[in-house]
């Protein structure tokens, strides 16, 4: 805002010399008068000339407004008249713990995050005090929602350290509403936790409840991790990015668990005013374990719903529920987008006391062991199956049509087994040689004993053989480098060839023999 | 009264003033350079700017005071021009904060605190600052020429491209300012060897009020064109550069009586060509 310099100067009536000194005084003095008439007009709106706090006959008396942090709230007003309101709000910026081990610089209204709860009454006449701390590094100054009026008010509360501006409004809509910092960067003001709620009440007063709360979200972004001990610098990219690390209530985690959580009595209504600062985050408020009987949805007067579970809340909005507390126990307040709650701190407990009532809420009332039908069902599935496997087997066996087929397959693969080693000795057509080696057709020694067969194709047979009545005695050396269904199978096609007529070989029969005879020695030729 | 009438041919106005009362209290002595370094031609993108305004404006080389001005300095100058002593100092012209740290008009408190006089000199005004600027033969940086040596890391001569000037930057904006000032000096110097424009204290400039935000820095947009470019980070240049936001919107809440509890300065100096 940069005003006109007063025409004065530039129309002087004094003789105009060129002298240094009265010049530079000439241009502070332009300077100094120009920031005076900037202060001149920071401090009074653009107004009428007599100040407006006189001229409104409605308004009677004054008081000074009670200020709680959370998680109190101010009474209820009780007056049935519109008075002028003085709230004295001071800016501090303070270092404190936002999770064990963890501390953070915070920019706070009236030392705490979120700041003072501002109550009120519809038609209430506002004179709105704001003091920044001397110690504050920055300017702050202050956005009610409930004002009308360019910047919620921030434009003419714009303060530097050490100072204190005024500024008035009235009261004009009843609500719960947000207030915030709104100095650049705006972001980064809110982010520090400069945020809090105003109710402005409306002149009939809201229904009445035992006991109300203040509660408020808030989403912070740190240099370091979830946890990271010692003192936390504001991450700027991940604010831009949308990436908290910590959502919590009350501005820091477990601030309303364990001995501070929320404390009522079964019976109870209980009301909680809750808000969301953001910076960034809309919040999915929800209490697990209790249904909100009514909502006041985004903090607006009239009642909107009836038994909600989860509702909205926007960021820089509010909303104020209403439930009656039936059972005692620990309820858990949340921002129902999970991880928010579990991994970040947006999690609050409300401890009720009070008479338990089984037919409402029993308690676990069983405690059994479960062996589960899956398993069972599973097994008996699968014997069954194996079962029918076998069958089929057996069938395939005892099938002579199937049983012949794979003893041809037996035989076509012997044969080549023979043509490859066996018909050197004992000749292509199984003849063998006379007095060394004994034929293979229709030979009773073969076809007598099918163990002592698959022995000889093992491990070799020297000596004196009688075969068919005719002696023989030669060397047939062992055979165990050959495998188990090759030996099958070249046993199965001469037992099955040459005139003889036989069941097949199986390779499990050779197997038995192999496991069982004595290891035979490789045969070496001299 | 009109204040929003004929802006820009005001600013324009003011603007020439500032530039005349600038060399004519240079001219006044030719000032000493002992203490100062030399900081090059260089450009200075204004984080705030009118859409007519040139989006790089040039800053000349100029002598910048490597730290700000010490209370001992302070104390020099108050001894040697007693209307600006705690006691006689012209309200006008000085809050009643001024030097409210002190002892006495002479006494910075040095019994208290041996190294008091190397401590940054706080709770002066602006009028102070340019008085003592004016006895001592230089003057104050103007914004552009603040911001323009501030822009420099330890290493690098955009320091916002250095992780580790960046993470310092954090770090001071991100603590509480402390009970008592460390000396001048103590900080890592930057690429020039200027010491603490970033982590000690803010820093009057002789045009600290052209910063051009409103109160409500959201409505720096708009009607007001002429005089304002961005509402907190939109049509801003470098929008994660929050310290730059903080500066603008620091220097927008001074008034020139106003003292401070961690607001200093230092003294510039034009380079002959």
């Amino acid at each position: 805002m940069t005003p006109t310099p007063p025409p004065v100067l530039i129309h002087s009536k004094v003789p105009f010399r060129p002298h240094r000194n009265l010049l530079v005084a000439l241009l502070s003095g332009a300077t100094l008068l120009a920031t005076h008439f900037q202060l001149r007009a920071q401090t009074a709106p653009a107004a009428p000339a007599s100040p407006l706090r006189t001229v409104d006959s409605t308004i009677q008396g004054s008081e000074i407004a009670v200020l709680t942090s959370a998680p109190e709230v101010p009474p209820p007003i009780r007056r049935r008249h519109a008075t002028k309101v003085v709230v004295n709000l001071e800016v501090k910026e303070v270092v404190k713990r936002i999770a064990d081990g963890t501390e953070y610089l915070f920019w706070t209204f009236g030392g705490d995050v979120p700041g003072k709860f501002i109550r009120v009454r519809e038609g209430d006449q506002v004179e709105f005090h704001l003091m920044n701390h001397p110690t504050s590094k920055m300017p702050h100054n202050i956005d009610l929602h409930a004002v009308t009026g360019p910047g919620g008010g921030a434009a003419s509360s714009f303060t530097a350290p050490g100072h204190a501006s005024q500024f008035s409004f009235k009261a004009l809509n009843p609500g719960l509403y947000v207030y915030h910092c709104a100095t650049a960067p705006v972001g980064m003001h809110v982010a520090n936790g400069m945020y809090g709620l105003i109710l402005v009440e409306p002149k009939e007063g809201l229904p009445p409840v035992d006991r109300e709360f203040y509660v408020m979200q808030g989403d912070f972004y740190t240099v370091g991790k979830f946890g990271d001990e010692g003192l936390q610098a504001f991450d700027s990219n991940k604010a831009l990015d949308e990436r908290p690390t910590y959502v919590v209530f009350n501005g820091s985690v477990g601030s309303l668990v364990g001995d501070r959580a929320l404390k009522a009595k079964v019976g109870e209504t209980v009301r909680i005013y809750f808000g969301n600062g953001g910076p960034n985050l809309s919040s999915s408020f929800h209490v697990i374990g209790e249904i909100f009987d009514t909502v006041f949805q985004e903090g607006g007067i009239l009642p909107s719903q009836k038994n909600v579970q989860t509702t909205m809340v926007p960021s820089g909005g509010s909303v104020f529920v209403d439930f009656k507390l039936d059972v005692p126990g620990t309820f858990i307040l949340v921002d129902h987008a999970l991880f928010r709650a579990f991994g970040k701190g947006a999690l609050g407990m409300l401890k009720v006391e009070g008479k338990n009532d089984l037919a409402l809420y029993s308690g676990k009332e069983v405690d059994a062991v479960y062996l589960g039908q899956q398993a069972d069902a599973g097994s008996a599935a699968e014997k069954k199956v194996e079962s029918l496997k076998s069958q089929m087997q057996a069938a395939i066996r005892s099938d002579p049509k199937i049983a012949s087929l794979s003893k041809e397959i037996q035989m076509e693969k012997g044969k080549q087994v023979y043509m490859q080693t066996c018909f050197v000795c004992h000749q292509v057509g199984g003849e063998g040689f006379p007095g060394q080696i004994p034929p293979l057709g229709k030979s009773d020694f073969l076809m007598a004993d099918v163990d002592r067969s698959i022995g000889i194709v093992l491990q070799g047979k020297s000596g004196e053989l009688v075969v068919n009545g005719k002696k023989f005695n030669g060397t047939m050396i062992p055979h165990n480098h050959l495998p188990d269904d090759q030996i099958a199978n070249v046993l199965t096609y001469v037992r099955n060839s040459f005139g003889n007529t036989g069941a097949a070989v199986s390779p499990e029969q050779v197997r038995l023999i192999r496991s069982t005879a004595p290891a035979a020695k490789a045969e070496t030729f001299e | 009264m009109t204040v929003f009438a004929h802006a820009r041919s005001v600013r324009l106005v003011l603007h020439a003033c500032l530039l005349m009362a600038v060399v004519l209290s240079e001219r006044a002595c030719g000032g000493s350079t002992a203490g100062m370094s030399l900081l090059p031609a260089g450009n200075y993108r204004p984080l705030f700017r009118a859409t007519n305004d040139p989006e790089t404006q040039t800053v000349a080389s100029f002598w910048l005071d490597r730290t700000p001005v010490t209370r001992g300095q302070f104390l020099d100058f108050v001894k040697a021009c007693p209307k600006w002593r705690r006691s006689r100092v012209i309200r006008l012209f000085a809050d009643t904060s001024y030097l409210s740290d002190w002892k006495a008009d002479l006494d910075p408190g040095i019994d208290k605190d041996p190294q008091v006089l190397s401590r940054p000199a706080v709770q002066v005004s602006w009028f102070a600052a340019r008085a003592y600027a004016e006895w001592r033969g230089c003057r104050l940086p103007t914004t552009p020429e603040w911001e323009r040596a501030a822009a420099e890391g330890f290493l690098l001569a955009e320091g916002l491209k250095e992780p580790e000037f960046r993470t310092a930057l954090a770090r001071w904006y991100g603590s509480a300012a402390p009970e008592v000032l460390p000396l001048v000096g103590s900080g890592r110097a930057t690429l020039h060897g200027i010491h603490d424009l970033h982590g000690l204290i803010w820093e009057w400039t002789e045009d600290f009020n052209s910063s051009l935000v409103t109160g409500d820095s959201r409505e720096d947009t708009g009607l007001e064109r002429q005089l304002f470019c961005g509402a907190g980070s939109v049509g801003a240049r470098e929008r994660s550069d929050f310290p730059a936001f903080m500066r603008a919107g620091f220097r927008s809440s001074l008034r020139s009586p106003y003292t401070l509890s961690n607001l200093g300065f230092r003294c510039a100096l034009s380079a002959k060509p």
